[in-house]
């Protein structure tokens, strides 16, 4: 396994008095598939939040390729190569697909129209859309003209999973990412992981599919009440041995 | 992966094909273009006026028309964007006639500033105006009803004490500010200046929204200010720039408006507020935010003028053309009620 390039130490996260993250750390290994598991309220989307600068932990370090980093911002997070797929899927629902994975990193048209004027190269990037889409193999999306609004629930998580499998050149994080997914679409999605881990990408991966996160993880990182109960492999532990880590009815 | 038929697409299609109705079908097409219901009201609204009384259609009414809508289709185009962005603005009107006495009290006085330098105040003050709404609710969080309602009040307040009441008259007002009440001849149809100026706005805007990233920001913001945030783009920031840009647009609106009456009064222009709304409103743009085109408004602000101006040329008591303009609005938020329901 390589070395670690992302790595969180005592992250804390409260709401009021609801505590969501209680101390957590946390090291992701480059081009690794590492699972976060956990029973529900443990505490595993708090986390990718505030991994992914959607949520600023109040207490806490994050380290990135070894220097420390302050991610506050979704943005901040992209400039370092990381993309993630929220379970709320962050779509905007009247724009269309090809918006959609532009959203936030518009290309401009070449030229004065786009540095004096900055005009969008709309018929550009809608090319990028279809080409990126053909290449990570998602065939749902016939036509990215479409607003996302008139797709089903399967075909939105596909445009979260390309927009972040497209741009995300270091660490992809997927919160559920094949919750609304069909067996068809849930098996390109894991292809998708596997290919973008042969590219050297790192993937967090939450997932309520035990079978699933034993299929395609390295490791599996348990929470558990808001900390990490253990760090564990596929090889070295069984899924029944996970869910008892989970529910705490035994030790890592 | 490779397992995967090659037909997918085209048996999604199908599955799509199967459950479309003539209802659903004619949803979608409002669904995708949001301007053509206004678009084919007002052509309706046209041939029906034009039926009734064939002065309607005279060069000389239709420019009459046009110069009615010049301003509160300015004032509307601001207010859209605002909508857009799934605001509102109460504000606008009185923000409007403040920009106006300021420019027309500082050129106008004795001694006073040169227009340019007066136009160019009125300018900061209304992108000011702008820029303060929109630290409302960015920065205090208030719903934009209820800060623009605060700022209303205080914007009709600072206009009275600024102005101490009194109405400037064109004739103490330099040439500039009331340029944009000149006609000017185009193939035999007098067009004001004031007309042109709008119809630039409306281009610039629809440029702005349709082609720039600044304008996909603000519908994605609209749309789902979460989403929007988590995609990386920065709320408050893209919320800021519309509320300012709306200010500089109602700067525009009060030259056009001294223009037009070649006067500049505090009490001017009372229910501009309410049309501008009901112009975007009647454009197909839904106050959910998020959706709707530029266009659709200056049609939604046209049908309002044709309504109006027709039904005087019939004969119609004014009374029923508010009520005539109340239904209209009434009806297009029942479309946009029926489109969205789609989904």
């Amino acid at each position: 396994m390589g070395d670690i390039i992302m790595k969180a130490e005592r992250l804390v996260k409260t709401y009021g008095r609801v505590v969501g993250l209680d101390g957590v750390n946390f090291e992701l290994h480059r081009g690794e598939v590492l699972a976060v598991v956990g029973d529900n309220g443990a505490g595993k989307s708090t986390l990718i939040k505030c991994l992914t600068g959607a949520e600023v932990p109040n207490d806490g370090t994050i380290e990135f390729e070894g220097s420390p980093v302050r991610i506050s911002r979704t943005q901040d997070a992209r400039d370092l190569g990381i993309e993630t797929v929220y379970q709320s899927l962050a779509v905007s629902p009247a724009l269309d697909v090809a918006s959609n994975l532009f959203l936030g990193r518009e290309v401009r048209r070449p030229g004065v129209l786009g540095s004096v004027f900055r005009m969008m190269d709309t018929k550009g990037m809608r090319e990028r859309a279809r080409q990126e889409l053909s290449e990570l193999g998602i065939t749902t999306l016939q036509d990215v003209t479409v607003p996302v609004e008139n797709l089903s629930g399967g075909q939105r998580q596909a445009v979260a999973v390309a927009r972040a499998a497209a741009f995300g050149s270091k660490v992809v994080f997927l919160d559920e990412p094949t919750a609304a997914l069909g067996v068809r679409e849930t098996n390109q999605v894991l292809d998708l992981i596997r290919r973008l881990k042969d590219n050297g990408v790192s993937v967090v991966l939450i997932s309520h599919n035990m079978p699933q996160v034993f299929d395609v993880a390295d490791r599996i990182h348990i929470q558990r009440l808001g900390k990490r109960a253990g760090v564990v492999t596929p090889e070295s532990h069984s899924m029944t041995d996970v869910v008892a880590i989970m529910t705490g009815a035994a030790a890592a | 992966m490779s397992s995967n038929p090659p037909t997918d697409g085209i048996h999604l299609a199908d599955e799509f094909l199967d459950r479309s109705t003539p209802a659903s079908r004619a949803r979608d097409i409002l669904l995708r273009y949001p301007a053509l219901s206004p678009a084919i009201v007002l052509v309706i609204a046209v041939i029906i006026f034009g039926a009734l009384n064939s002065n309607f259609l005279a060069p000389n009414n239709l420019s009459l028309i046009a110069q009615q809508v010049a301003i509160v289709g300015t004032v509307a185009a601001a207010q859209t964007i605002i909508i857009l962005t799934a605001g509102i603005d109460l504000s606008v009107g009185a923000a409007m006639v403040f920009a106006s006495m300021v420019m027309a009290q500082l050129a106008a006085t004795a001694g006073g500033l040169p227009a340019v330098i007066a136009l160019f105040i009125g300018f900061v003050v209304a992108m000011a105006t702008g820029a303060l709404n929109g630290l409302l609710v960015t920065r205090l969080k208030l719903p934009p009803f209820i800060a623009t309602l605060g700022t209303l009040n205080i914007f009709v307040a600072l206009t009275l004490l600024y102005s101490g009441g009194q109405t400037v008259i064109g004739a103490d007002l330099p040439a500039l500010l009331t340029w944009t009440g000149q006609a000017i001849e185009i193939g035999g149809v007098r067009v004001t200046t004031g007309v042109l100026i709008m119809v630039a706005v409306y281009i610039a805007l629809a440029f702005m929204l349709g082609r720039t990233a600044w304008g996909r920001h603000v519908y994605a913001v609209g749309d789902d200010k979460d989403a929007a945030r988590l995609a990386g783009i920065r709320v408050d920031r893209v919320l800021m720039s519309v509320y300012i840009a709306a200010g500089a647009i109602l700067a525009i609106a009060a030259w056009l408006q001294i223009g037009r009456s070649n006067a500049a009064g505090p009490n001017a222009a009372a229910d501009i507020n309410l049309d501008s709304i009901t112009a975007v409103v009647i454009g197909g743009t839904s106050l959910f935010g998020g959706r709707g085109i530029i266009w659709g408004t200056l049609l939604g602000a046209l049908i309002v003028g044709v309504f109006r101006n027709g039904l005087s040329l019939a004969g119609v008591d004014t009374l029923y053309q508010t009520l005539a303009v109340g239904v209209l609005v009434i009806a297009a938020v029942s479309v946009d009620h029926w489109i969205r329901k789609a989904n």
